[in-house]
C-alpha cells in the first residue's frame, strides 16, 4: 500500500520535472553570460534584458502583439457577451446547435484555421495585415469568452433584473447597474484569457501576418540567428512571468465571479431547503 | 345614507378586465376579471400552476396579458412598460441586488429620481426604520438573513411609493416561527402606510390572517372573491371548501326550494330547514352536497349536554394537537367517517380509539354546495 503510494509520488514528480523543467532552463540562460546555450553556465548578467531595449524590431513586433492582444480580447469579449447573454436569456430554434458551432474552433488544429482563413483571405483579396491577425485571434478566442461569460450569464437569477426595472430603472440602466457589476469579473477573466491566449499565439499569426510581425511571429525569425539565442531567452523569461501574472489575475477573477454566483445560488438553495 | 357615501368612495385602484394569457397555447390565465380597491389587503390564493403569480407579473408588467385589459389606478397599462407602471414588487427570492449593500438596495429606485444626496438618505433611513433596519445601512447583502433580506425588499419596493405592492408569496421561504411573525408585521405595515397590497400566495392560512378580500383561484380563473370570513364560512363550491381548511361533505336532497326556508334532506340527519344565505350559489331540487366544518361538529360528553340535532357513532382516530383534538368519527349509516375538532377546555378528556360518541350539530351551521362538482 504505502509502496503504491511512493511509486504513484514519483510518477507524480518526475512528470512535473518533465513538464517544466525545459522552462525552467529559460530564466537559467536568460541569466548566462554566454552566447552559446549549453553547461556549464559562465557568470551571472543583465546584459541580454539591456539588449532587449535596442532591439527595434523587436519592439515593434512587441507592440504590434499588444495592439492584436488588445483589439482581439476587447472583440471576442464583446462577441462572448452577445452570445451568452443571448443563451441565457432567449429561447430561439437551434440554440445548441449555434452555440456547439461557436465553441467548435476551440477542437480545431490551429493549423487548419490558420490555412482556411487564408485561403478565404486571399479568394476575397483582401492583404494581410495585423487586422487579419485579430481576425483569426478572435475565432480562436471567442470560445473561451463564451465559456466564461456563459457561467456568469446563465448563474444570474433574472429577478434580479425585473427588480432593477420595476424599481423604475431602464433596460440600459438596468444592463449598467445590475447586469454588468454582476459579470464584472467574469468580463474581466475573459479580457485577460483572450489576451494571453494572443499574445503567444504562434500559428494562426504566422499564416495571416502581413509585412508587420507579432513577437512571436518575430521569435521564430531571431532563432536563425545563434548569435540572437540568449537575447530570445531572455524575451521568453519575460513573456514567461508576464504570462503567469496574468493567468494568476485570471483565476482570482475567475474565483471572484463563482463567488458571487455561489453567494446567489446558495441563497436560493437557502430558500429551498426552508420551504 | 353615511353607508352609502362609503361605498361611493372607494375607489378601485386596479381593474382586470376578461384578462387571458397564454404561453404556447397554455392558458395560463383564462379571463380573469376583478376590481381591487385603493388600500386593501388583497390576496390571490389557490394552488401551484393556477395562474396566481402570472396575474401578479401581468399587473407588474413583465408580461403582457394575451387578451382582455388591466387598468391601474384608471390608467389603461397596454403597453406600458414594468419601469413605467406605478407598481412594485416583492420577488419570491427577494430579489436583493447581491453587489450593494442594504442602503443601496434600499435607495436603488431613488437613484433615477435625482433627489439629491441628502434626501435619498433622509428617506432611506426613513424606510429602514420602518422596516426595523435601523443602522443596517452598510450590511452588505450576502451577510443578511431570509428575515432581513425580506426587509429589504420591502423597503426598496415601499420607499418608491407605489400605487399598488405586489408580493409573490413573500413569507414561503421563512420557517414557521418567522412566518407567523411576520404575517402580524406585513399586515401591521399595510395599515400603516395605507398601500394597496396584493399578495400572492398558496398558504390559505396566511390568506385568512392578513387579507382584507380574498380571490381563489383554481385553474386560471378566479372562482370566489370574498372577506376570509364568508369565504370560510360561506364558500360557493366544494372545491373551494376543501381548499380553504377542513369541511365535512354528506350527500343530501334539496326538497323544496321556498324562498325564506329551504327544506333539505341530509340522508340519516333528516330534513332539516336552511335559509337563504345558507346557499350561495341558488339551487334547484335535486341532489346536493351538504357541508359542515369540523367546529361546528360537537362530542356530547355529557348525558345532559344537548344540541338541536343530534347522531351517534364510534371513534375511528384520534389526534391530539395539544390546544385541539381532532377525530375521525364513523356515523352510524353515512359512508364516510366525519371529522370532528373539540378544544381541549378544562376538564374534558380526550376520547380514544373505538370509543362510542354522540355528535351533535346545529341547522345554521350547514353550506348547501352543487352535486356536480368534484
Amino acid at each position: 500500500m504505502n509502496s503504491n503510494i511512493n511509486t504513484l509520488k514519483f510518477f507524480a514528480y518526475s512528470y512535473l520535472l518533465f513538464l517544466y523543467s525545459p522552462v525552467l532552463l529559460l530564466p537559467i540562460f536568460a541569466f548566462n553570460d554566454s552566447t552559446i546555450i549549453s553547461f556549464p553556465l559562465n557568470s551571472f548578467t543583465f546584459k541580454w534584458f539591456a539588449g532587449l531595449t535596442e532591439e527595434t524590431y523587436l519592439q515593434e513586433s512587441l507592440k504590434n502583439s499588444l495592439f492584436v492582444a488588445i483589439s482581439t480580447s476587447i472583440l471576442s469579449t464583446c462577441l462572448g457577451i452577445l452570445a451568452s447573454r443571448a443563451s441565457a436569456r432567449y429561447k430561439f430554434f437551434g440554440k445548441k446547435s449555434i452555440l456547439s458551432f461557436l465553441i467548435l474552433p476551440l477542437f480545431l488544429p490551429e493549423i487548419i484555421i490558420g490555412v482556411a482563413l487564408l485561403v478565404v483571405l486571399m479568394q476575397l483579396g483582401l492583404p494581410l495585415s495585423l487586422w487579419t491577425v485579430i481576425l483569426g485571434h478572435t475565432l480562436v478566442c471567442t470560445p473561451f469568452s463564451i465559456a466564461i461569460l456563459n457561467s456568469a450569464f446563465a448563474n444570474m437569477d433574472m429577478s434580479l433584473e425585473e427588480a432593477s426595472l420595476d424599481l423604475g430603472e431602464t433596460r440600459f440602466g438596468t444592463f449598467k447597474r445590475v447586469i454588468l457589476p454582476m459579470v464584472l469579473p467574469g468580463l474581466i477573466s475573459s479580457l485577460l484569457i483572450a489576451f494571453t491566449i494572443s499574445l503567444d499565439e504562434f500559428i494562426i499569426a504566422f499564416f495571416l501576418t502581413g509585412t508587420e510581425t507579432t513577437l512571436p511571429v518575430y521569435i521564430w525569425g531571431q532563432l536563425r540567428f545563434p548569435a540572437k539565442l540568449p537575447g530570445v531567452m531572455a524575451l521568453g523569461f519575460i513573456m514567461l512571468l508576464l504570462s503567469l501574472v496574468l493567468l494568476s489575475l485570471f483565476e482570482y477573477f475567475r474565483r471572484r465571479m463563482n463567488r458571487i454566483l455561489e453567494d446567489q445560488s446558495n441563497v436560493q438553495f437557502d430558500n429551498l431547503f426552508k420551504t | 345614507m353615511t353607508e352609502k357615501l362609503k361605498i361611493d368612495s372607494i375607489k378601485n385602484i386596479v381593474e382586470l378586465d376578461g384578462v387571458e394569457k397564454h404561453f404556447g397555447g397554455i392558458a395560463a390565465l383564462d379571463g380573469v376579471s376583478a376590481q381591487i380597491r385603493e388600500g386593501e389587503f388583497f390576496s390571490l390564493l389557490g394552488p401551484s400552476g393556477c395562474g396566481k403569480t402570472t396575474l401578479l407579473r401581468l399587473i407588474a408588467g413583465f408580461e403582457q396579458p394575451t387578451k382582455g385589459n388591466i387598468a391601474i389606478d384608471g390608467f389603461q397599462m397596454h403597453g406600458v412598460e414594468a419601469n413605467e407602471r406605478p407598481t412594485n414588487m416583492v420577488f419570491q427570492s427577494y430579489a436583493i441586488f447581491p453587489h450593494l449593500n442594504v442602503e443601496e438596495n434600499v435607495g436603488y429606485g431613488l437613484k433615477r429620481l435625482n433627489l439629491g444626496k441628502d434626501e435619498t438618505a433622509r428617506r432611506v433611513n426613513e424606510m429602514l426604520k420602518l422596516v426595523d433596519l435601523e443602522n443596517y445601512n452598510k450590511r452588505p447583502a450576502h451577510a443578511l438573513s431570509g428575515g432581513q433580506r425580506q426587509r429589504v425588499a420591502l423597503a426598496r419596493s415601499l420607499i418608491m411609493k407605489p400605487k399598488v405592492l405586489l408580493l409573490d408569496e413573500p413569507l414561503s421561504s421563512l420557517d414557521k416561527n418567522l412566518r407567523e411573525q411576520m404575517q402580524v408585521e406585513l399586515r401591521h405595515l399595510q395599515r400603516t402606510v395605507g398601500i394597496t397590497f396584493i399578495l400572492v400566495t398558496h398558504d390559505q392560512e396566511e390568506a385568512l390572517t392578513m387579507s382584507d378580500r380574498i380571490a381563489v383561484m383554481f385553474e386560471g380563473k378566479i372562482v370566489q372573491i370574498a372577506s376570509p370570513q364568508e369565504l370560510y364560512s360561506r364558500p360557493k363550491s366544494k372545491r373551494v371548501a376543501s381548499f380553504i381548511g377542513v369541511m365535512n361533505f354528506i350527500e343530501g336532497q334539496l326538497l323544496k326550494d321556498g324562498g325564506q326556508v329551504t327544506t333539505v334532506d341530509v340522508g340519516i340527519l333528516g330534513n332539516v330547514n336552511v335559509n337563504p344565505d345558507q346557499i350561495p350559489i341558488p339551487l334547484n331540487p335535486g341532489p346536493v352536497i351538504i357541508s359542515i366544518r369540523p367546529e361546528m361538529l360537537t362530542l356530547l360528553f355529557e348525558d345532559r349536554d344537548s344540541t338541536e340535532y343530534e347522531i351517534s357513532g364510534v371513534i375511528l382516530e384520534s389526534t391530539y394537537y395539544g390546544d385541539m383534538t381532532y377525530y375521525n368519527v364513523q356515523i352510524n349509516g353515512l359512508k364516510s367517517p366525519l371529522t370532528i375538532s373539540m378544544r381541549n377546555t378544562a376538564g374534558r378528556r380526550v376520547l380514544g380509539d373505538g370509543e362510542s360518541a354522540r355528535v351533535g350539530w346545529g341547522a345554521e351551521s350547514l353550506v348547501i354546495l352543487k352535486n356536480s362538482e368534484v
